[in-house]
């Protein structure tokens, strides 16, 4: 019997798709757990919205816009809540709004069906292309790379940046950098998640792998086996019975915790009561 | 004995604030220097200025190269902006004092984890080399933080409110410890409260916008009050304290 070659080329998509997800969102998302950046990211992923409304307008890759838009709408809110003195919660709030609107506005002025609006939201893998998976594969590579080479660096500016600043000249330059490289995670994974559901696959992993270590290399590479678990997991849940991707990702992601610490509470106590 | 850092007539503050005004100190090998003041009076940006984070408006900073490069100061900031739940462990806190030495490329050998061992073992913290900052005592925390001001083996130790979380029953060991790095290195403190540190330096440092310095360890209420510098004299019960002789 023949298995047809779409299928493989479906299964391999899946099993790239489920490692670049889990590679970027366990390095990107111990990075912004750590710095309790969760509700910024939040503010990056529905501003980036705004971006795919204007790319399917302009009739560009929707992704294109919102990288464009992620990207633009951290150094945002950065600026309005150093320079311009606005209070960061507020400032996000704000241009997390103003995303949305703007996404909605243009999808609304782009004449005909827009087909493939759902899989923003709720992400899917059946729709994501060769070019969402290349440039979720440079970006595997590039924070790898970018994390190893600079770890220190990364891991001391964001624990003390006030003394951090004492010995490097470099930290806003880092600072920048690194933010920007996580809101290109966000965009490139809301293929995969979802615009609603991007955030908890960037949170979940790297909250699993804490309920093991404190260590933060180890809690980004117990997050990436955590993420690719819960990924392919949600990924095959999905393949057998036709839940959306995304959606089974994140519930395989959050029954995995849920059964992971109430593992750890009943060790703990267990120990507590040899003691 | 020889001098190690000099500030001549600087003036410094942010943006368009000044808050050092005209402010001279030399600072020599194994002084021990209390920068005492009012809250917002300075101190902090006196000890920034010395690190080379906030540059003069006006007036000079002269390091004796020979003796101390940048890299040769210890810092123990204020820390009551660290988030201590962060995933980093007691080591690798530590290492960060090195990563002045280092630059941006910095990798750990197996020279800087003994150098980690070593300081683990000397500020009493065996067996929470793993641990977080989150499952230590404020005493604890306190000893981490100097452990990182000290890994790189300063010749001058700055340090900052050192006093503001440490718990009562560590406070005399960790000025016992202070005066035996003395005998390696100059430090300065930082504090608001005079009666505490009053019997371990040398000399004061009065910072209110302006600087005086008073070259022994005695100080009276009278000086304070001609120097503008409004500080509460406060004496604790069980640690060793000087009781101060007025001068005529």
């Amino acid at each position: 019997m023949e298995v047809p070659v779409f299928q493989y080329d479906f299964i391999l998509k899946g099993i790239l798709g489920c490692l670049f997800a889990s590679i970027t969102a366990g390095i990107a998302g111990t990075y912004i757990v750590s710095r309790r950046m969760v509700f910024l990211s939040g503010g990056i992923t529905h501003a980036s919205f705004g971006g795919i409304g204007i790319g399917y307008f302009a009739g560009v890759n929707p992704v294109a816009g919102a990288a464009v838009f992620g990207i633009l709408s951290a150094m945002g809110i950065e600026y309005l809540s150093v320079k311009q003195k606005i209070r960061e919660d507020s400032a996000i709030g704000i241009i997390w709004a103003l995303g949305m609107a703007v996404g909605i506005i243009f999808i609304y002025l782009t004449p005909g069906y827009t087909p493939n609006l759902i899989s923003y939201l709720f992400g899917s893998i059946l729709t994501v292309t060769n070019t969402d998976l290349i440039a979720l594969g440079i970006l595997s590579a590039v924070l790898i790379l970018y994390f190893s080479v600079f770890y220190r660096t990364i891991l001391y500016i964001s624990f003390d940046e006030n003394y951090a600043r004492t010995y490097s000249d470099y930290v806003d330059f880092f600072k920048y950098l690194t933010t920007s490289l996580m809101a290109l995670t966000i965009v490139l994974n809301i293929r995969m998640a979802g615009v609603i559901l991007v955030l908890s696959l960037l949170t979940i992993p790297p909250n699993i792998a804490m309920l093991f270590t404190k260590k933060y290399s180890s809690v980004m590479k117990l997050g990436v086996v955590c993420g690719f678990a819960g990924t392919s997991g949600g990924y095959l849940f999905s393949w057998f019975t036709g839940i959306p991707a995304g959606a089974a990702t994140i519930f395989v992601l959050v029954i995995l915790w849920i059964i992971l610490k109430l593992i750890t509470i009943l060790i703990s106590k267990s120990k507590n009561r040899k003691n | 004995m020889r001098k190690l850092i000099e500030l001549i007539s600087v003036t410094a503050g942010y943006d368009s604030k000044v808050v050092l005004e005209d402010v001279s100190l030399a600072v020599y090998e194994n002084d021990f220097i209390g920068i005492i003041g009012p809250n917002g009076g300075g101190k902090t940006t006196l000890l920034k200025v010395i690190l080379g984070m906030v540059k003069p408006i006006k007036g000079e900073v002269i390091y004796n190269h020979e003796l101390l490069r940048r890299n040769d100061i210890g810092y123990l900031p204020q820390i009551s902006s660290v988030d201590i739940s962060f995933p980093l462990t007691v080591k690798d806190v530590i290492l960060s004092g090195l990563m002045m030495h280092k630059g941006v490329y910095a990798r750990m050998n197996r020279e800087d984890r003994k150098k980690v061992e070593k300081i683990i073992e000397e500020m009493g913290l065996k067996g929470f080399e793993k641990s977080t900052l989150a499952e230590l005592s404020g005493g604890q925390m306190q000893r981490v933080f100097l452990g990182r001001a000290l890994i790189g083996n300063p010749r001058l130790l700055l340090l900052d409110e050192p006093d503001n979380f440490v718990d009562t029953s560590f406070e005399n060991e960790f000025y016992v410890k202070l005066h035996e790095l003395n005998s390696r290195m100059a430090i300065l403190m930082a504090s608001h409260d005079v009666g505490t540190i009053s019997s371990h330096v040398k000399s004061y440092a009065c910072v209110n916008r302006h600087l005086h310095y008073h070259p022994s360890p005695e100080l009276t209420e009278e000086q304070l009050s001609a120097y503008n510098c409004p500080i509460q004299i406060v004496a604790h019960g069980p640690i060793p304290h000087t009781v101060l002789k007025k001068h005529d």
